[in-house]
């Protein structure tokens, strides 16, 4: 019982952080139609900021407790200068190109992150283990967790209500479901795509780093943490079904799960285990669980 | 005289749109059958289900005695029936001779390049021939759509609104050529249209559609005059003089 | 009408490389060697990609043609070059006749994702299997060529000429492929799969075809790169280094059969040069330069040379 206790805690650990990562991804995909590979840099810088800040803070000798406001804002502001960088500084340019010509330019965006990150903070590791390991350990029958990745969890659903209310109850979240469903028909009811496209890349630059910063106290975060994230994340997505919010949350279930399942009883097959849930999932449901219905093409 | 194509009491929805409600039709053996209606009055849909692109909820389709639901768009190409699209459907970045030497590689041609030559020859665009389709007017590329599907030599022809988006001077040169190329070959063709010049001058039947169902079903006279027809397709008060 | 240059350009670079195979300094006929491997894997995903298809997941065959060549000498003792090129070829097109049942029906991102992911796996199993070195791989040593026991000091030379007759028959061989029916239906899927159906062939039956052979090709590549280099490691099977793969692909350009070997080379020799004076931009300097070519030159290279010969 323990086992299977462990198992699913470990499992909804694992989901939440998945969550966040996918559901910025998906997010842009649904409104932009991009794939963005550049989410892994982003989750990278996300951690680095948030240990410089972070770090920075506590060395400051500030309360502990306000680190934890320093890794939010450390993503909040990785989002608002990345967001809008990459948007209309790169991606702008490329709008109406195929979807695999998009792919690549954010992979060259990810790639030329990647030295950047190394340009300016150089290749040591940075670690903060402070805001992990303060807050202590609870209890689940005989095993130990730390109370950090309670966090997590709280943080994954505050994140998932808030984008979901923001999607569906208010005006903003209304005209970017439009734009979702149809781009070109928006932009003649008079809805600017434009703005749309921007506050869709900046937020799901936010989540994404903020996934980086909350992990950053879990981990060594140095060069490269970036790049399995990327693969990860589109699992997920792929999963859930590209542009479904709902779809990112249960993907990220999914996987989390048997992929702790995996962990426990089989190793090796961890990685094995995530993509073969996703190739049945893709059998089953070639565009995922929960994908939008096309309209006919002749 | 028999009938080739055969509908019997096809179904299909879409959520709360009713597409085909009760289509039952029949084509006689070369004959050459306009399908007329409003947009969204179902003729499409009709031409996707006889082309395996839609599966009709309930009815039969029969061709030749042959049961055609549930059967692959590539499937129904082989058993003979070929159609062209609203929207030209070609390969934007191959020229129009390769366009054409792709369908006659896929049917098989012998003698694939003769045959190209032939066909650009019969539809007046040998001297389009080396531009990509890409970049062709949109009445040239029409043909072109049209020429794609008779290089099988289909025993059937749908026609979704050939001449459609083309300049109205083109448009009787459109048909001719196509009716020219299916002469005496046996063809039986269908045609969805919308302008009524072209509609009573080559066919020899009409078929009317209105949300979902077939409202009349005659000669161009008759239909053409008839009172629902009027209300639904065509419209009547601007109609003084018809 | 351009006359077809493509046979005698071909015949004069193989000319050529098999003078470097045996003339040219060791590191050249490493660079070179190296370049036409990764040429092999991207004139697959050339074919590809004129299909339509973008693979973010050649690593995967590229990991298996080298392990299985490495194992065969590892593990079954069989320490000959040709044959570790055809287990390594063979075994490739087994896997890619397996997964290429199931990822023809895919499209676009989908495919590119599903690619990528099956390349991952390939690697995860490779990382955690201590049997086969984990991270670290292990060393391959090949001593006969067909039969022929090799001089020490010449192997390299060896396996570079044969990689150089390799690119020839397989170059020559995709260029018919390219210029016949099939060729031209594969391009035609790229435009519109649409009307294939319609027209009553089967994109499924081409894009099958083409993806196992783009398998087999990187599965050769791979194996002629464990040769080269004389090591594998699960890095082959990286997506990263299928990114490499595409990259090598947009720089060339889909327009002809030497494009991929070409750029490959070209790409070999800018690495060694970032390596030795600036790696820590070398992935920035790659993404820039990514970016330049789809925005200025999305043929890829190849087509200021197709515009230099038409001027």
């Amino acid at each position: 019982m323990n086992d299977i206790l462990a198992v699913l805690f470990d499992g909804v650990v694992y989901s939440s952080w998945l969550f966040l990562m996918a559901a910025g991804l998906t997010l842009i995909y649904g409104v932009m139609k991009i794939l963005n590979i550049a989410h892994g840099s982003l989750y990278a810088l996300g951690g680095y900021t948030a240990a410089t800040l972070a770090g920075a803070w506590l060395a400051a000798g500030q309360a502990a407790i306000g680190s934890y406001a320093m890794l939010v804002a450390a993503a909040v502001l990785v989002g608002l200068v990345m967001g809008p960088l990459l948007e209309r500084g790169l991606l702008r340019w490329m709008y109406g190109r195929d979807e695999v010509v998009l792919l690549l330019v954010t992979y060259a965006a990810f790639l030329i992150l990647e030295d950047a990150i190394k340009l300016i903070w150089g290749v040591e590791s940075m670690l903060l283990p402070d805001p992990y390991s303060l807050p202590g350990n609870f209890h689940i029958g005989t095993l130990a967790y730390p109370v950090y990745n309670l966090l997590l969890i709280a943080m994954a659903i505050l994140v998932g209500l808030a984008l979901a209310w923001a999607l569906f109850r208010t005006r903003q979240g209304k005209l970017l479901l439009a734009v979702i469903h149809d781009r070109e028909m928006s932009a003649a009811m008079g809805i600017d795509v434009n703005r749309v496209y921007l506050v869709t890349f900046t937020v799901g630059s936010m989540l994404a780093a903020l996934g980086g910063a909350l992990t950053a106290p879990m981990i060594a975060v140095s060069p490269g943490i970036g790049v399995e994230v990327i693969v990860l994340s589109f699992a997920v997505v792929v999963v859930g079904g590209l542009g479904s919010l709902g779809g990112a949350a249960i993907g990220a279930l999914m996987v989390g799960i048997v992929r702790s399942a995996a962990v426990r009883y089989w190793p090796e097959a961890e990685l094995f285990t995530i993509y073969f849930v996703m190739a049945l999932v893709l059998i089953a449901r070639p565009k995922g669980l929960f994908s939008a219905p096309e309209a006919r093409k002749i | 005289m028999s009938a080739v194509l055969v509908c019997d009491g096809l179904h299909k929805s879409f959520g709360a749109v009713s597409a085909a409600a009760d289509v039952s039709l029949s084509f006689e053996r070369e004959s050459v059958v306009s399908l007329i209606g409003a947009n969204g009055a179902g003729k499409t849909t009709f031409l996707n289900m006889v082309t395996g692109y839609l599966k009709p909820d309930r009815g039969s389709i029969r061709f030749e005695g042959r049961e055609l639901t549930g059967h692959t768009p590539r499937e129904i190409t082989g058993f003979g029936i070929c159609r062209s699209f609203q929207i030209p459907q070609l390969f934007h970045s191959l020229s129009v001779r390769a366009n054409l030497l792709v369908a006659e590689g896929i049917a098989a041609a012998e003698r694939a390049e003769e045959a190209t030559d032939e066909v650009l020859e019969r539809f007046g665009l040998t001297r389009y021939g080396g531009q990509p389709a890409a970049l062709l007017p949109e009445g040239v590329r029409k043909l072109l759509d049209v020429a794609l599907a008779l290089v099988a030599r289909p025993k059937v022809l749908l026609l979704d609104e050939p001449t459609s988006g083309v300049a109205a001077d083109e448009k009787y040169g459109i048909m001719d050529l196509v009716m020219g190329a299916v002469r005496g070959q046996g063809v039986t063709v269908l045609f969805v249209e919308h302008d009524m010049d072209i509609v009573q001058r080559y066919c020899g039947r009409v078929v009317a559609f209105y949300d979902g169902r077939v409202i009349a079903d005659g000669t161009p006279q008759r239909v053409l005059g008839d009172a629902e027809v009027r209300r639904y397709v065509i419209g009547e008060e601007a109609h003084a003089a018809a | 009408m351009s006359r077809d240059r493509t046979l005698p350009a071909l015949a004069i670079a193989c000319a050529l490389l098999l003078g470097a195979a045996a003339l040219a300094p060791q590191w050249l006929v490493f660079l070179l060697a190296l370049a036409l491997a990764k040429g092999l894997v991207v004139l697959g995903l050339v074919l590809l990609m004129r299909t339509g298809l973008v693979s973010f997941g050649q690593g995967l065959y590229f990991g298996l043609g080298a392990y299985a060549a490495a194992l065969l000498s590892h593990r079954a003792g069989l320490a000959d070059a040709a044959l570790m090129i055809v287990a390594g070829t063979v075994c490739a097109a087994a896997v890619a006749a397996i997964l290429g049942l199931l990822l023809a029906r895919y499209r676009e991102i989908f495919f590119a994702m599903l690619s990528l992911a099956f390349s991952m796996i390939l690697y995860g199993a490779l990382v955690r299997s201590s049997a086969l070195g984990s991270t670290d791989g292990f060393n391959l040593h090949a001593k006969a060529f067909a039969g022929m026991a090799l001089a020490a000091g010449l192997e390299r030379r060896v396996f570079f000429a044969v990689s150089v007759v390799a690119m020839f028959c397989v170059a020559l061989l995709l260029h018919r492929y390219l210029a016949s029916h099939w060729g031209r239906l594969s391009a035609a899927i790229r435009d519109n799969e649409l009307r294939v159906e319609y027209l009553g062939a089967s994109v499924y039956r081409v894009v099958y075809v083409n993806y196992v052979a783009a398998g087999a090709l990187a599965g050769m590549g791979g194996a002629f790169a464990a040769l080269a280099v004389g090591h594998v490691d699960p890095e082959t099977a990286y997506w990263t280094t299928s990114g490499e793969f595409v990259f090598i692909a947009i720089l060339g350009g889909t327009g002809n059969v030497l494009a991929p070997f070409l750029s490959a080379a070209i790409f070999e020799g800018l690495r060694t040069v970032a390596n030795q004076y600036a790696p820590n931009v070398w992935q920035m300097s790659l993404g820039l330069a990514m970016l330049a070519i789809i925005m200025f030159l999305p043929g890829g290279l190849w087509t200021l040379l197709r515009r230099r010969s038409a001027a």
